[in-house]
């Protein structure tokens, strides 16, 4: 249940190649981030799977049988749109009743599923309401309830919280996380936000170009970036890449060293404090090292620096990032 | 977004229409291009190749180019005078002043009537020398009442033509107008640009396309004017407001000259093309909206 | 351009356009007057007949002597007729060219818009003919199919611009929910089209009602609608000012009503989108 295998898919929209050719395996109940600058082709992939567009060659298994020609009606899979994607002439029940209704189920059954559906999200109160008369948070839950009412094999979302403010993202977040732990279901979510990825994912996906950069838990791709595009993309503040001559003092054509792991006080590096952000919890620092290029300094708590001061920097032991010629992590 | 399967399926659905507007095209006009090189009267049973005789008849007719004029200077005036109209129209209704929805209704209105209305409440409750209001009006001042249809037909016609089609002027000029960006003018006022320069640099340009695109489509429909020329003047006096469309339904339908009338039509078709071509590139450029 | 206007600048634009829109509305006024008046007193001057006795007369007489109701019947026959046949072909047209672009879609839009530019004169004999032939002259059916194909483009246009205007994730929604490609079109595309096609409607309508050429020459009696019945007033005997006013005033009412509501509808559908 819930098991897709992506095997050399590959698409085209007429001359331009968005994606020349991915191989990817996602496992039964896993909740799969893919992630990746604009146009890198998260959606494209998800669009695919979901059967919205063609494949121009490859094959899409669900469940070990070749859907790649299956129409989205009878792949099984759910899906919830960065815009909702809700009927504007029908009630939130009939919303979430739809795909029951296509699925010709009886009313009742049908009936007692959204009444459930609507419980678990806290949409019970708006059953009767048109979605224009919804927020931006329940039009969005309306979305995830239709998609749950169908049991599917796999939940594919495109970038849910784009449109919701700050605050209300964080939340949703943890409910989705949350729906995640309850129903079990694999769950395929695309999204740019790195934070998302992070806080959500069982396995992150990175794209960039159409191709896989890498594929790995979060945290293995904090701890051990394949290449300097994961390594830039993974992580904020983004992680200080250097070239030039230090880098060749590691062995490397480029270093990597993150924020968080540059200590304030006697080390091999120097500059000048240029901006000084005071968060509170923490002080980010903008540093000009010279030749070294601008560094990114993450120090904890209130740290009595300002525009202006010269400072040394230590980057932390085994918490430097080599990197080849090609991009490629050396080990 | 598209999909093999809604491909085949959106081609099927689009068929009927396609088929049906390609026969409208094709058959007649084909038809009409076989009769106009053959002598073809309704009245006379002999028929038979002859060339391009009816063409070298209809344009050596000097009734042909009485028409052609006719028809350039009926479009013309019309244009003129619902342009200019219409933008100045356009101007004062986008200010604001009381009662502006009754003052729409009252502008809109002309173009909603049928065009057999138009001229027959033009020529006899006003342009008619006895009874007309003109008539009344000038024999309030002493002066003596004016024929129109008779002393000024082309110009007569052009007048209802012309009321019909303020509104459409007036109507697309007003909804270009009330598009433009107030933003725009608002950084061009922080400039320091006054009034005029605004209107220059910024209304002006704006309102081209708006124009443009009046000008190409009145034309299209001001070549085919038919109606209010059969109810007034049936083309007259004699050729006075004769249109090349006139011309042909007199031609075919009036002389039963089939040959004859369907090489006027195929000129007529050839005309209208010329002012299609440069629609077609004015539109399609907007087509991406 | 929402500017603090001056009150006497607002009391001088009133009363300009005020004097500008009466003075375009007064031939339409005048005829509605002098309907309500008897014959004898529409020829006199203007305020002679305005302070001359109403009646009705003249609409009993239009109704009595020449069978108004049914050339009123005629007209809405073939604008209703020619409008709903139009909406069968055009929706689905509409709908693959909105929803399933292919290349050549916008090629083929700007063909079918090309084809309401033929000059009607370009097929009147043959069509003529062809009628005559087929027995459809002065036939309610003939004339209703030669509306549809001059309007089908109008009508395919419209809807096309406003299929494009609903988000297609919706649709993609009803697709990933199961629908098949009828549930899709039944359940969610058209009730979110219904304004658009009722608009469509109105102003299809309006236009077909209002056409003055193939009515005029494709019709004598039988199935003359209203265009063919006002023009016979063209060449009449005696006093018929008052009863072409009261004829023309129920030409023209229902439309004048449904032109009010269609002004939008008219600019996006004879513009061609040129204008926003």
């Amino acid at each position: 249940m819930g098991q897709i295998t992506l095997t050399k898919v590959r698409k085209a929209f007429g001359e331009a190649e968005v994606i020349p050719g991915i191989d990817l395996d996602i496992n039964d109940g896993e909740f799969v981030v893919f992630v990746g600058p604009s146009g890198c082709g998260k959606s494209t992939l998800l669009r695919l799977i979901a059967g919205l567009e063609d494949t121009t060659s490859g094959v899409i298994a669900i469940d070990g049988t070749d859907a790649t020609n299956l129409p989205p009606a009878k792949r099984r899979l759910a899906m919830v749109f960065q815009s909702y994607a809700l009927y504007p002439h029908m009630s939130v029940r009939k919303n979430i009743a739809f795909p029951l209704k296509m699925a010709k189920m009886p009313q009742d059954e049908a009936a007692k599923r959204v009444e459930n559906a609507a419980k678990v999200l806290n949409l019970s109160a708006y059953l009767d309401r048109k979605p224009g008369q919804l927020s931006g948070g329940q039009r969005q839950r309306v979305a995830i309830g239709r998609a749950i009412v169908r049991e599917p094999a796999a939940f594919l979302f495109d970038e849910p919280l784009s449109n919701l403010d700050a605050a209300l993202r964080v939340t949703m977040r943890q409910e989705i996380t949350e729906l995640h732990q309850t129903l079990k279901t694999t769950m395929i979510y695309v999204t740019h936000d790195q934070v998302e990825a992070m806080t959500m994912a069982d396995k992150i996906v990175v794209l960039s170009a159409g191709r896989i950069e890498q594929v790995g838990s979060p945290l293995d791709l904090y701890h051990t970036p394949a290449n300097v595009f994961v390594a830039g993309f993974i992580g904020s503040p983004k992680m200080n890449l250097i070239t030039g001559p230090e880098a060749q003092k590691h062995g490397a054509e480029t270093i990597g060293v993150r924020p968080e792991h540059l200590t304030v006080g006697d080390g091999p590096w120097e500059g000048t404090v240029g901006l000084a952000e005071h968060l509170g919890s923490d002080t980010f620092l903008k540093v000009d090292a010279g030749a070294l290029g601008t560094l990114t300094v993450r120090a904890l708590g209130d740290v009595a620096l300002r525009h202006g001061d010269h400072i040394r920097l230590a980057p932390q032991e085994g918490r430097i990032h080599r990197f080849g010629k090609d991009g490629k992590a050396l080990s | 977004m598209a999909t093999a399967q809604s491909r085949t399926a959106a081609r099927l659905m689009l068929s009927p229409a396609v088929v049906l507007l390609f026969m409208w095209m094709i058959v007649p006009l084909g038809m009409t291009l076989y009769f106009s090189f053959q002598r073809y009267n309704l009245l006379n049973p002999n028929r038979g190749f002859v060339g391009f005789d009816n063409y070298r008849y209809f344009i050596e007719n000097p009734a042909f180019w009485v028409a052609l004029a006719n028809t350039l200077i009926l479009v013309l005036g019309v244009l003129v005078i619902t342009v200019i109209g219409g933008i100045l129209l356009a101007l004062l209704l986008d200010q604001p002043f009381w009662g502006q929805g009754i003052v729409r209704v009252m502008v809109i209105a002309p173009f909603f009537v049928m065009p057999t209305v138009s001229a027959l409440v033009w020529k006899n409750m006003f342009m008619n020398p006895v009874n007309g209001m003109f008539a009344h009006i000038a024999q309030g001042l002493g002066l003596e009442p004016f024929d129109f249809l008779s002393h000024a037909p082309l110009a007569s016609v052009i007048l209802i033509v012309a009321w019909q089609w303020l509104p459409f002027a007036t109507l697309i000029l007003l909804t270009a107008l009330q598009s433009l960006d107030s933003e725009q003018q608002e950084a061009a006022e922080m400039d320091g640009a006054p009034w005029i320069s605004r209107f220059f640099y910024l209304t002006v340009p704006h309102l081209t396309r708006a124009i443009t695109v009046v000008i190409l489509i009145q034309t299209i429909f001001l070549l085919s004017v038919f109606a209010e020329i059969l109810v007034t003047t049936n083309g007259g006096p004699g050729t006075a407001s004769t249109t090349l469309t006139y011309l042909v339904y007199a031609q075919s339908l009036l002389s039963f000259d089939v040959g004859g009338g369907s090489a006027g039509g195929i000129i007529a078709v050839i005309l209208a093309n010329i002012v299609a071509i440069f629609l077609m590139r004015m539109i399609g450029k907007n087509l991406d909206a | 351009m929402a500017r603090k206007s001056t009150t006497t600048q607002k009391a001088v634009v009133t009363v300009a356009a005020w004097g500008i829109g009466f003075l375009i509305f007064f031939p339409i006024l005048w005829t509605i007057l002098m309907s309500f008046h008897s014959e004898g007193d529409a020829i006199k001057s203007p305020f002679a007949m305005l302070a001359s006795p109403w009646s009705f007369d003249s609409y009993a007489e239009v109704q009595e002597r020449s069978n108004y109701a049914r050339h009123f019947w005629n007209s809405v026959v073939i604008s209703v007729g020619s409008t709903l046949i139009a909406l069968v072909i055009a929706i689905p047209a509409a709908w693959s060219m909105a929803f399933v672009p292919g290349r050549r879609t916008k090629d083929l839009l700007m063909w079918m818009l090309s084809t309401k530019m033929m000059p009607a004169v370009g097929v009147l004999v043959p069509m003529y003919l062809i009628f005559r032939d087929l027995g459809l002259l002065d036939n309610l059916a003939g004339v209703t199919v030669v509306l549809t194909l001059i309007n089908l483009p109008i009508v395919v246009w419209m809807l096309y611009t406003y299929f494009k205007e609903i988000p297609s994730e919706i649709l993609e929604a009803a697709r990933m929910d199961g629908a098949s490609l009828k549930s899709e079109i039944l359940y969610v595309l058209t009730p979110m089209a219904v304004p658009g096609i009722a608009s469509t409607m109105l102003l299809n309508v309006i236009l077909a009602w209002n056409e003055a050429f193939w009515t005029l020459q494709l019709t004598t009696s039988k199935a003359a609608p209203l265009t063919q019945f006002i023009a016979s007033y063209s060449s009449p005997e005696g006093l018929f000012y008052a009863k072409l006013s009261a004829a023309s005033t129920m030409a023209i009412a229902p439309i004048l009503i449904l032109g009010w509501f269609s002004q939008k509808q008219l600019v996006r559908g004879l513009t061609f989108g040129a204008v926003k």
